[in-house]
C-alpha cells in the first residue's frame, strides 16, 4: 500500500496557513536563502538532478526547460506561472493557492534567480476572487518581507512580482495563448517554433511553469534530490496531487508519491459511493482519454498512464458510477470544447460544432451505426490539425468513450432517447422525493 | 459621465504595474466592470485612450472573454457550473431548478437588478460537486433547495457567506474591484482549506 506524502498540503490545516507567519512557522522562505548562496547555474542543475517534471500536463522536465533560456544575452528574461487552472476535473491549485500561496512565491523567486528573471507574473483564472485576495497579499507580505523588489537578501537580484487575473477563457491556460493574453491580446494559441524559451512574453526568453511545479521547487531545495528522488518510480520522481471528485464517498486532494494506483486512491477516500460500481474514470482531466474499472491498478505516472493509452495530464481523477450516461458525458464534454475553442484554427472551430451536433442527435436516439463510423471520421479531421492540444483534448473522450461503451451509443437509438434516469447521478439523488 | 480623477489616477497605478502598458488592459476591464458593472462604452474609451489603441482593439479583446459582459449583471451574479463532472452530480437539475425560479435564462438578470445567472463550466473545485459561484466565490456542494434558499436571501440584501471566501459575500461590482487587483483586505477571512481538500492530509495524520 503506497503512503501518503504530504508536502505541498503538509500545513493546510493550520488556521493561518496562508499567511507569511503561519508559512514561515512551517519552515518557509528557508529554501530561498539556500538557493540565493548557490550560483543560479547550480540551482538549475539541481532542478534538472532531481527529475522534477511538469505538474500542469505535458509531463516536461521543469530543470531543462529553465535551462533552454539563453543566458549572456543581455535580454529581459520572464518567468511566468500558469494559474490558469481550467481543465474539466482539475482543481489542484486553487485550494494549493488558497490554502498556501507561499510556497508558489518562494518558489517563483527561486525559478526567477535561476534563470536571471527581473519580472515575473502569475497569471490567474479569474473566476476565484478569494484566491486572489490571498494570492494578493502573500506577494505585498513577501515585499514587505524583503523577499521580492531590489536586492533580496543583499545579494544584489532584483524581482519584480506581478499578478495578472485573467477573464474566462480556457484556452488561455495554453502556454502561448497565455503569454498573447498577458501582453493585453485575445488568448490565441501561437504557431510554434520559436517556443517560449527563445521568444515568449515580450518576444523574450521566457519560462512558463505550472504552479504545482514551480511550488515544488523549494521542498527539493531544502531537502535535497535525494529526499525527492526517494517518491514515485524510475521516470516520475517526486509527489503530486491527485484530485479525486465525483461518485466516491470522500472526494478531495490527495498528495502521493507519484505512480500511486486509482485503486489504492480510491481505498483510501472510502471506494465509490455506497451502493454503486466504477463505470468510467478520467486519469488526469476531460482531454485525457477514459478509462474504466480494468485500468484501477495502472500506475498513475507519465509512463504508466500513457502506455495504457491516456495521458497523466493534472492527475484530475474525476469518477462516474454505473448511473451515468457516457453519451451525456461525452456530449457535455464537446459542448465545453465548442464553447472554449478560441475560434483560430478552422477543424477546431467548426470542427467541434459538427460534433457536438451529431453526439445531441446520438444521445436524443435519433443516431445511427453509420453516425458512428462518421463521427470518428471527424474526429480523425480536427486531431492533430490545430495550432494547440485543445482540439486533440476535444475528440479525447468521444473516441475513448466509444472505445469502451460502443453499445451504449447503439442503446440511445433501439431505446429512442437516453436510457439513463439522470436523478440517478446525482448527489442528492436519495434526498429528492 | 465622465470618470472621476481619481478612479483615472486608480487606472495609472493598474497600468504602472507592467513593463509594457498594453498588458494592463484585461485589469482595466474588471476595473471598468467594478465601476459601471460591466464593459460600457465610456470604458472602452477611457482605456483605448490611456493605452493608445483603437476603441476597436479594445472591445476585440472584451468580448473574447467570457467575464467581462455587454450588459449589466446583477448585484449578484449566479453561476451554475455545469461542464460534466458538476452537471451529473446535480449542477444540471440545480440550473434548471434556479432558472424557474427566478424566471429567467442564461446571461439574464432579474427585473430588479439583484440577481443574474449564468452556466459556468469547470471552475476548479470538482471535490465539492456541485458547485455554484456567486460574484465569483465559492458555493460548495449545492442542491437545488440551497440555490433557491441562496437566490431568495440574496434578493433580500442577506446572502449567506460563501463556503470558502470571506464572510459576507460582497457585490458583483465590489469583487470586481479585487479581481481589478485592488486589495479590500479581506484575505484574512474564510478558511484556509475546505474539508475535502483537507481529506488526503487528515489520512495521512491518522484522523477522518
Amino acid at each position: 500500500m503506497t503512503k501518503l506524502t504530504p508536502v505541498l498540503s503538509a500545513n493546510w490545516d493550520e488556521k493561518d496557513s496562508f499567511t507569511i507567519a503561519g508559512y514561515q512557522r512551517a519552515g518557509g522562505y528557508k529554501a530561498l536563502t539556500k538557493a540565493l548562496a548557490m550560483e543560479p547555474d547550480a540551482v538549475i542543475q539541481l532542478v534538472k538532478d532531481s527529475g522534477l517534471r511538469g505538474r500542469g500536463g505535458a509531463g516536461f522536465p521543469t530543470g531543462s526547460k529553465w535551462g533552454f533560456i539563453p543566458q549572456g544575452d543581455n535580454k529581459e528574461h520572464y518567468l511566468v506561472v500558469n494559474a490558469d487552472e481550467s481543465e474539466p476535473g482539475t482543481c489542484k491549485d486553487m485550494p494549493l493557492l488558497m490554502a498556501n500561496p507561499h510556497v508558489l512565491i518562494e518558489g517563483m523567486i527561486i525559478a526567477s534567480y535561476a534563470i536571471r528573471a527581473n519580472y515575473a507574473f502569475v497569471y490567474i483564472r479569474g473566476e476565484v476572487a478569494h484566491v486572489v485576495r490571498r494570492v494578493q497579499q502573500a506577494i505585498e507580505d513577501a515585499y514587505k518581507a524583503g523577499f521580492l523588489g531590489k536586492n533580496i537578501g543583499g545579494k544584489g537580484f532584483d524581482l519584480e512580482l506581478v499578478l495578472h487575473v485573467g477573464a474566462g477563457a480556457y484556452i488561455c491556460g495554453e502556454e502561448t495563448a497565455l503569454l498573447d493574453s498577458l501582453e493585453g491580446f485575445r488568448g490565441q494559441p501561437r504557431l510554434r517554433p520559436p517556443f517560449p524559451a527563445i521568444a515568449g512574453l515580450y518576444a523574450k526568453p521566457t519560462v512558463v511553469n505550472n504552479v504545482e511545479s514551480i511550488a515544488s521547487v523549494p521542498a527539493i531545495i531544502q531537502n535535497g534530490v535525494e529526499w525527492f528522488q526517494a517518491m514515485g518510480t524510475e521516470k516520475s520522481k517526486g509527489f503530486t496531487l491527485y484530485s479525486l471528485s465525483g461518485h466516491v464517498k470522500n472526494p478531495g486532494q490527495f498528495e502521493a508519491p507519484l505512480g500511486i494506483t486509482l485503486r489504492e486512491i480510491l481505498e483510501l477516500a472510502g471506494g465509490v459511493r455506497e451502493g454503486h460500481q466504477l463505470k468510467f474514470w478520467t486519469p488526469g482531466g476531460s482531454s485525457t482519454p477514459m478509462f474504466t474499472a480494468e485500468h484501477l491498478d495502472v500506475p498513475l505516472d507519465y509512463e504508466g498512464v500513457s502506455a495504457a493509452g491516456s495521458m497523466l495530464g493534472t492527475k484530475a481523477l474525476q469518477i462516474f458510477d454505473e448511473t451515468t450516461c457516457v453519451v451525456r458525458a461525452a456530449l457535455r464534454w464537446t459542448e465545453f470544447y465548442k464553447h472554449e475553442s478560441c475560434g483560430k484554427c478552422t477543424p477546431c472551430r467548426e470542427g467541434t460544432w459538427w460534433l457536438v451536433q451529431m453526439l445531441q442527435d446520438l444521445e436524443d436516439g435519433k443516431g445511427t451505426e453509420e453516425d458512428l463510423a462518421k463521427l470518428l471520421d471527424l474526429c480523425d479531421n480536427i486531431a492533430g490539425r490545430s495550432f494547440c492540444a485543445l482540439a486533440d483534448g476535444a475528440v479525447a473522450p468521444i473516441i475513448s468513450s466509444l472505445k469502451y461503451f460502443r453499445s451504449e451509443y447503439l442503446e440511445h437509438q433501439k431505446n429512442g432517447g437516453c436510457p439513463f434516469d439522470p436523478v440517478a447521478s446525482t448527489n442528492f439523488a436519495a434526498v429528492k422525493s | 459621465m465622465q470618470f472621476t480623477a481619481e478612479q483615472l489616477k486608480v487606472m495609472d497605478s493598474i497600468i504602472a504595474r507592467y513593463p509594457r502598458s498594453r498588458s494592463a488592459i484585461m485589469p482595466l476591464l474588471h476595473y471598468v466592470q467594478a465601476i459601471d458593472g460591466y464593459v460600457t462604452p465610456r470604458g472602452i474609451e477611457v482605456i483605448a485612450g490611456k493605452l493608445d489603441l483603437a476603441t476597436a482593439e479594445v472591445t476585440a479583446v472584451s468580448t473574447f472573454y467570457t467575464q467581462y459582459r455587454s450588459e449589466p449583471a446583477g448585484e449578484y451574479h449566479v453561476g451554475v457550473c455545469i461542464n460534466t463532472l458538476c452537471a451529473v452530480m446535480g449542477g444540471d437539475a440545480i440550473y434548471e431548478s434556479v432558472s424557474e425560479h427566478l424566471g429567467i435564462e442564461n446571461h439574464e438578470t432579474t427585473k430588479d437588478g439583484k440577481v443574474s445567472l449564468e452556466r459556468i463550466e469547470c471552475n476548479a473545485a470538482c471535490d465539492y460537486a456541485p458547485v455554484v459561484m456567486v460574484n465569483w466565490e465559492f458555493y460548495d456542494n449545492q442542491t437545488p433547495q440551497s440555490v433557491k434558499d441562496l437566490v431568495d436571501a440574496a434578493r433580500a440584501g442577506n446572502p449567506p457567506a460563501p463556503t470558502r471566501g470571506p464572510n459576507k459575500l460582497r457585490t458583483w461590482k465590489e469583487n470586481s474591484e479585487v479581481l481589478a487587483g485592488i486589495s479590500d483586505g479581506l484575505y484574512n477571512e474564510g478558511v484556509s482549506a475546505g474539508e475535502a481538500s483537507l481529506r488526503g492530509l487528515k489520512i495521512s495524520k491518522g484522523e477522518k
